[in-house]
């Protein structure tokens, strides 16, 4: 069978019409795949919704509870047949309960990987790497001035710059969903114990991620106190909160800022961003490459960002690449997007 | 290197003056000659190499990179030293600290054409990415840190508790790496001697001024002149501190600009210093910044060069004489001298900058809407507004308050429809950010009168990339085509200083700084304005020359 028989897009999304179904529709449709939890995939008003129950979680913390008009949890590994199509979710180490969806009919398989990165995460579930013909990638990094540095070592650089300004407060703008926990785990895992102080709007998320087990330590809504309480401390918010006078209660704030955007300084200074940390949930160049190779797809379709550059490799690599140009996909890292 | 690198790194990030200053004063505290001169000099602009230049990092990058895809991705950083630092294929991070800034400097001056490449390859495979990004800039010459000549000098004065204007006065007196300013600063020697006459004065700088403040303001106060369209500059000439002729061309932050203007400077034929605007006079008429922009920027220039675009300076500020500084003088006695001074120097490539007569503000308001009737005549559209001096006004560096007053011309504003996209640079790299854009035929189609790539907040400038990624028909290479059908597209309003007849435009006219100065995201782009009515807009400015 044609790989495009399977899925192929359309304006609302990729589309597969034996099962009728979108995945990571833009606007509602009757029948959803969604990925993950971030708001440009995952979006409230549709007739039906399949997701991981981490990410139908996620949903109804964000949207309430009447998201969708049904919904139907499917996880890791478990395959469900609509049709003749069998589609089953494979992790994607993007953020909690992030999936690609392989999609399986007549011998052919197709896997739309939503996002996704290689780089460790203590906060979710690892990628797979799944087998397939067709590999849906996105591209947001896909230029080789891309290659992520550890988040360990960028962690690290925030708690130098903690310990050499003591009266100051570090603010670290980060994505409500997934970036601020990620940051928060590292800093555990560097040794950090004492409080994290968070802004109001990433306490819903923060609280979802403990109630699955995430580990986050002692972290704390941040509330009118005198400037010096927050003195050395680590406050987070999202990007937005940075450049509102939220951060005047802080005392002289060093602004951070948690993106894979930041390896580029003009980005950083655009935000006004003194302590860049390069830290993101998308595949870097190496590791774009490195996941098309694994999944021995012959044929690569790009979904968004510099689909152009990847194409391009994909075409040094004798592999069949064409960019889908899907529209409405921002990407959270992107120090404007909406918290 | 690694030092300086690092220095440049926190620059780079440190978004408060006094931040920055603290930086550079504990940079040249504790940096050893010749290190920090050099360090200086390259933060300062006064570093060129012959034969170390941006093509032949493009070159390297080429030898070394996949062009296309080193091509997206300059495209996307927007900086050629950031985006060949951080996409050179190193095997691993080596240490650098056997490198110095000056082994690379002198590296750079004495290693002759054939070997640099070879050279500067080798130092990048040396260096980590930081390393390599502050190598790059060097040889690019654009830091982007964030510090002007003037900061640096700042941070001088105070490593060696001197005043910013003390520093200016000797800064002349030295060239790279300033062993004898630095000496001077840590009280081991005396201050290096300056001619008075070939030096840079610190410019005095002017207000902007509102119509409702002029009824706190008496008339009889002040005197009026025109605000010329062209760049700020001193021309200083006499003798230097070994006793020898010479004559410099200065830039308003005291960048020489004397390579880039020999046919000028040749006709220094005085003891002085004069302030005055950089103009291209040509069939009579002085031309606007447009054409003047085109001999800008090169360090050097062709005679053919020197033929289409005849500089002079229109002065219009008399700051030293013979030795004497004459900068404690008010305003009219200035004057005065300088009038004198233009009539005593028919060779000179100068002419004086007419005064604007007026008893009344609203005689200046008259003058300033109709320049050609106010006095200007065929050299009306070089101006841009009026400059408004008090008489007793003394000639003081920085911008004091209460004695200079510009009043440009207000703006023009016409509603266009967004076109075309393309990322930008510097700042505004990786986002679309430069925005051609167009009005009505009366066929009914766009047709493209300008491109704007800036006048939006941060904020918009988002909104407006992310409206060009998801409304793109089309790619050109680095240019996206935009919706813009007569219901479905993005209106900009533009505001613009000018508009002249323009062969190279499509449409036939072209917009003198056009910036966008509002998004309509309310407007239907079939409500955008026409050629017809730009046409109406030419028709009725100042007669052009």
């Amino acid at each position: 069978m044609q790989p495009a028989q399977i899925l192929h897009p359309r304006p609302e999304g990729l589309y597969c019409p034996q099962a009728d179904l979108y995945v990571d529709p833009t606007r509602p449709v009757p029948r959803a795949l969604i990925t993950h939890g971030h708001s440009d995939h995952a979006r409230a008003g549709h007739g039906s919704v399949l997701a991981t129950p981490e990410t139908l979680a996620i949903m109804a913390a964000r949207y309430g509870a009447a998201f969708a008009g049904s919904t139907q949890a499917l996880s890791y590994g478990e395959r469900l047949k609509i049709g003749d199509v069998t589609f089953s979710l494979h992790s994607a180490g993007h953020v909690l309960g992030s999936a690609q969806a392989a999609v399986e009919c007549g011998g052919t398989r197709v896997v739309a990987s939503g996002d996704y990165k290689r780089q460790s995460d203590p906060t979710c579930a690892p990628f797979e790497v799944v087998p397939c013909d067709v590999f849906i990638s996105e591209a947001t990094f896909a230029l080789p001035v891309f290659t992520h540095p550890r988040a360990e070592d960028e962690v690290k650089k925030l708690l130098a710059s903690v310990a050499m300004f003591p009266e100051r407060a570090h603010v670290v703008g980060a994505y409500a969903l997934g970036k601020a926990q990620r940051v928060m785990a590292e800093l555990r895992r560097a040794g950090w114990d004492k409080p994290i102080f968070v802004h109001g709007a990433l306490i819903a998320l923060t609280e979802l991620y403990k109630a699955h087990g995430v580990e986050l330590g002692e972290v704390l809504p941040v509330e009118t106190a005198p400037k010096s309480y927050y003195a050395g401390a680590i406050v987070m918010g999202p990007p937005g909160a940075l450049q509102t006078p939220w951060v005047r209660r802080f005392p002289d704030p060093v602004t951070c800022f948690a993106s894979g955007w930041m390896r580029i300084r003009a980005r950083a200074r655009q935000r006004g961003v003194e302590l860049p940390l390069v830290i993101s949930d998308h595949a870097d160049w190496p590791d774009l490459q490195r996941t098309i190779l694994d999944t021995g797809a012959g044929e690569i379709w790009i979904t968004h960002g510099e689909a152009d550059a990847l194409a391009h490799w994909c075409g040094t690599q004798g592999l069949k690449a064409k960019a889908l140009h899907l529209v409405g996909y921002g990407d959270e890292e992107e120090p404007g997007a909406a918290a | 290197m690694n030092r300086f690198a690092a220095l440049l790194d926190r620059l780079a990030y440190e978004p408060r003056r006094l931040g920055k200053l603290a930086l550079l004063e504990a940079y040249f505290r504790d940096t050893p000659d010749p290190d920090r001169g050099w360090a200086l000099a390259a933060m300062t602009g006064a570093l060129t190499f012959k034969n170390a230049k941006a093509g032949l990092i493009r070159n390297l990058a080429a030898e070394r990179t996949d062009p296309l895809l080193f091509g997206l991705s300059y495209d996307f950083v927007g900086d050629l030293a950031e985006t060949v630092a951080l996409m050179w294929p190193a095997d691993a991070t080596r240490a650098n600290a056997q490198l110095t800034i000056t082994d690379v400097v002198e590296g750079l001056q004495t290693t002759p054409k054939a070997e640099l490449p070879r050279v500067v390859a080798d130092w990048l495979d040396r260096l980590d990415e930081n390393g390599r990004w502050a190598l790059l800039k060097l040889i690019t010459g654009a830091l982007r840190i964030g510090v002007s000549a003037r900061l640096a000098r700042t941070a001088l004065a105070q490593l060696g508790g001197k005043s910013a204007d003390e520093v200016e006065d000797v800064w002349h007196a030295d060239a790279p790496p300033y062993p004898h300013v630095f000496a001077w600063l840590e009280g081991r020697a005396e201050a290096p001697s300056v001619a008075t006459t070939v030096r840079f004065y610190p410019p005095m700088l002017s207000h902007p001024i509102e119509p409702e403040e002029f009824a706190g303001l008496d008339p009889s106060d002040f005197c009026a002149e025109w605000k010329w369209d062209g760049i700020r500059v001193q021309a200083a000439a006499g003798k230097d501190a070994g006793g020898k002729r010479a004559a410099r061309l200065y830039s308003r932050t005291g960048e020489d600009l004397s390579g880039g203007f020999p046919d000028l400077v040749a006709g220094f034929d005085f003891d002085a210093v004069l302030d005055g605007e950089l103009l291209i006079k040509r069939g009579g008429g002085v031309q606007d910044f447009n054409t003047l922009q085109q001999r800008l920027n090169r360090k050097t220039v062709t005679p053919k060069m020197m033929a289409e675009f005849p500089a002079f300076i229109r002065v219009y500020d008399l700051l030293a004489l013979g030795d004497e500084d004459l900068r404690a003088l008010p305003f009219t006695k200035r004057r005065a001298k300088l009038e004198a001074f233009v009539s005593a120097h028919p060779l000179a490539p100068i002419d004086l900058s007419p005064m604007v007569p007026f008893a009344t503000w609203d005689d200046l308001t008259f003058a300033r809407a109709d320049p050609a009737d106010g006095g200007a005549g065929s050299d009306a559209g070089a101006v841009e507004g009026v400059m408004i001096k008090r008489r007793d006004a003394p000639y003081l560096a920085g911008r004091p308050k209460g004695y200079w007053f510009k009043w440009k011309r207000d703006p023009m504003v016409i509603d266009a429809v967004l076109m075309y996209a393309q990322r930008g640079s510097g700042k505004r790299s990786s986002f679309y950010s430069d925005y051609t854009f167009g009005v009505w035929t009366e066929a009914g189609e766009l047709t493209p009168v300008g491109k704007a790539y800036f006048g939006f907040t941060d904020e918009e400038l988002i909104e407006l990339d992310k409206f060009v990624r998801n409304n793109t028909e089309n790619r050109f290479g680095p240019v996206r085509e935009v919706t813009h059908t007569k219901t479905k597209g993005l209106v900009l309003e533009v505001a613009f200083e000018g508009l002249q007849r323009s062969a190279r435009h499509k449409s036939g006219v072209a917009m003198r700084f056009p910036r966008i100065s509002r998004i309509r995201w309310d407007k239907p782009p079939r409500d955008a304005d026409t050629l017809e009515a730009l046409e109406k807009l030419l028709s009725r400015q100042t007669p052009a020359v």
